[in-house]
């Protein structure tokens, strides 16, 4: 599914948060989306997922949507947003409730999520029980099980330890190499865009502009390969360049404020 | 090789500086699971003790032993059952309508926010009213019976639990609904899967609250008129100046209380162990 973002503007009452983004997502594509906080990230991922209505412009998909396919525009969020009072399958279970389903696929689909994420043992824990890591892999089933055509990831690693984001980073890694699922990938952390995305957004502090997209030349599965290092280094390298100057300009201004 | 970089070799304490002082006391909770059944023996103890020696007028302050036999002549005679069961089932038909009606109007206030924009300013006027206040116009309209008890405490309970319902959907977390909406769930499912769930603690916390409004309240409406219950036992026996039936009578209502409370607690410890 391809994502087509034009001349998009939010204004949150006075608080004009994205101006004038113009965005294409490819079939199958990576986008990261980086910024300082508070530029409109969240509203942005908000907006393509119809759960923000924009102040102006337009955003649209196109495209062939998977088999089975039951939301094509699926959230990975950055707390999780599990319901605390449901075991671990009933959360997955929760987003087919209102699908017309036969018992049967209802607990394939279940089970696939279950088994793919690792999870197969905890499906009866409640979110309490399970670790930070855990919890969000419960939140990835959940998307899988609706089948979706595109992802939006609102820095779904950002509440977790160092060591966690690596062992998630491999999941999605597997992932997307399984299934080509177009995704806008929101993050703070450079590594996970240069680990994880095709191209890099960089966006201005609020209100968000695109500063400037990076195409990261090296397929995702060469990354770890030392001929792919010495690029790596320099994309990263403008990144921080951007992020850092428009980092240190939102904070000067907060201070102003 | 220098001892300080060979790891199997350690400094004995004899050689060792001083010794750090522990300074990490206090200010913890420390569990004494007696202390509280100690400090109940002692104060009936002394009570007791101070009937025994006259320093108190048995009749002001009837010892413990005088009201444990009240209590057990309200069980063999019968009284205690007529009257708790008076007592019991006007705070049940009261609570249950009160409660009823205050979840209702309190999920409207909740979900629709034109229902909050006219709930709002009626409950801030209605909540602070005293409700045995309006038991002699409730006897007006309903009679001496049950009806004008039943309207007392479904009334006193309704406002409070209006307010605990839907402060309690302001509590459920936005983040859990818009998950939700992400994944299109239709309203009513929200409403079911996610509302209702995530306001449960606050409901319940509510019910604490209207529990023991209902159980003053049925006191005081029985002190008013009527026949049986405890609330007219307690009354009746100060009448007659029986005071050791009468602190029977206050301390069956303080094991009432303290069953709901427990009941409560065993609905809560059910219902919310996902927390
Ligand atoms: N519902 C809202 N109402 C008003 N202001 C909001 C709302 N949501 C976000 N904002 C403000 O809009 C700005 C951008 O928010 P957000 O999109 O969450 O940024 P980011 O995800 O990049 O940190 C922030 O200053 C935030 O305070
Ligand atoms: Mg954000």
């Amino acid at each position: 599914m391809r994502l087509l973002v034009s001349d998009l503007t939010h204004r949150y009452d006075d608080l004009t948060v994205l101006d004038g983004i113009d965005l294409t997502l490819a079939e199958g594509e990576i986008l990261a989306v980086i910024g300082p906080s508070g530029c409109g990230k969240s509203t942005l991922l908000g907006i393509a997922g119809g759960i923000v209505a924009p102040t102006s412009g337009s955003i649209r998909v196109e495209g062939e949507v998977p088999d089975g396919c039951l939301n094509p525009i699926t959230f990975i969020f950055q707390d999780f947003a599990l319901l605390p009072w449901r075991t671990v399958e009933d959360n997955i279970a929760l987003v087919l409730e209102h699908h017309k389903l036969s018992a049967a696929e209802r607990r394939e689909r279940v089970d696939s999520g279950l088994r793919r994420m690792g999870l197969s043992e905890f499906r009866n824990a409640l979110p309490k029980q399970l670790s930070g890591g855990m919890r969000q892999r419960v939140g990835i089933a959940r998307a899988l099980a609706v089948r979706p055509a595109m992802l939006l990831l609102d820095e779904p690693l950002s509440a977790l330890d160092a060591q966690t984001r690596e062992l998630l980073m491999d999941d999605f890694l597997e992932l997307w190499r399984r299934e080509k699922t177009t995704a806008l990938y929101v993050t703070h952390n450079l590594d996970e865009a240069l680990r994880l995305a095709d191209r890099v957004c960089v966006l201005s502090r609020r209100p968000g502009r695109i500063r400037e997209l990076v195409t990261i030349e090296v397929p995702r599965e060469r990354r770890q390969e030392p001929s792919a290092q010495a690029h790596l280094a320099e994309v990263r390298g403008r990144l921080w360049h951007l992020m850092k100057a428009e980092a240190q300009m939102a904070d000067r201004e907060i201070a102003r404020a | 090789m220098p001892d300080s970089l060979n790891p199997t070799v350690t400094p004995t304490a004899s050689t060792a500086g001083q010794p750090v002082r522990f300074r990490g006391g206090g200010f913890t909770v420390k569990r004494h699971p007696w202390a509280a059944l100690g400090a109940f023996a002692v104060l009936i103890g002394l009570w007791e003790g101070a009937s025994r020696l006259g320093l108190a007028s048995p009749l002001f302050l009837p010892p413990p032993s005088a009201v444990a036999h009240a209590l057990a002549g309200m069980v063999t005679d019968g009284s205690l059952w007529l009257n708790l069961k008076a007592s019991l089932a006007r705070i049940a038909v009261g609570w249950v309508m009160g409660t009823a009606g205050g979840m209702l109007v309190g999920f409207a206030m909740g979900i629709f926010s034109t229902a909050r924009a006219v709930g709002v300013p009626l409950v801030s006027a209605f909540f602070p009213i005293p409700k045995i206040a309006l038991l002699p116009l409730f006897i007006l309209w309903f009679g001496i019976g049950e009806p004008s008890k039943f309207a007392t405490i479904g009334f006193g309970v309704f406002f409070p639990t209006v307010i605990a319902t839907y402060s309690a959907i302001d509590q459920v977390p936005r983040n859990l609904i818009r998950m939700a909406q992400s994944f299109g769930l239709p309203w009513g499912s929200i409403l079911r899967s996610i509302v209702l769930p995530g306001a449960l603690p606050g409901i319940l916390a509510g019910f604490r609250i209207t529990a023991s409004i209902a159980l003053i309240l049925v006191v005081a409406a029985e002190m008013i008129g009527a026949e049986y219950g405890i609330g007219a036992f307690v009354l009746m026996a100060g009448n007659l100046m029986q005071t050791d039936t009468l602190l029977a009578g206050v301390l069956v209502l303080s094991l009432l209380g303290l069953a709901i409370g427990t009941v409560l607690s065993q609905l809560e410890r059910r219902l919310l162990n996902w927390r």
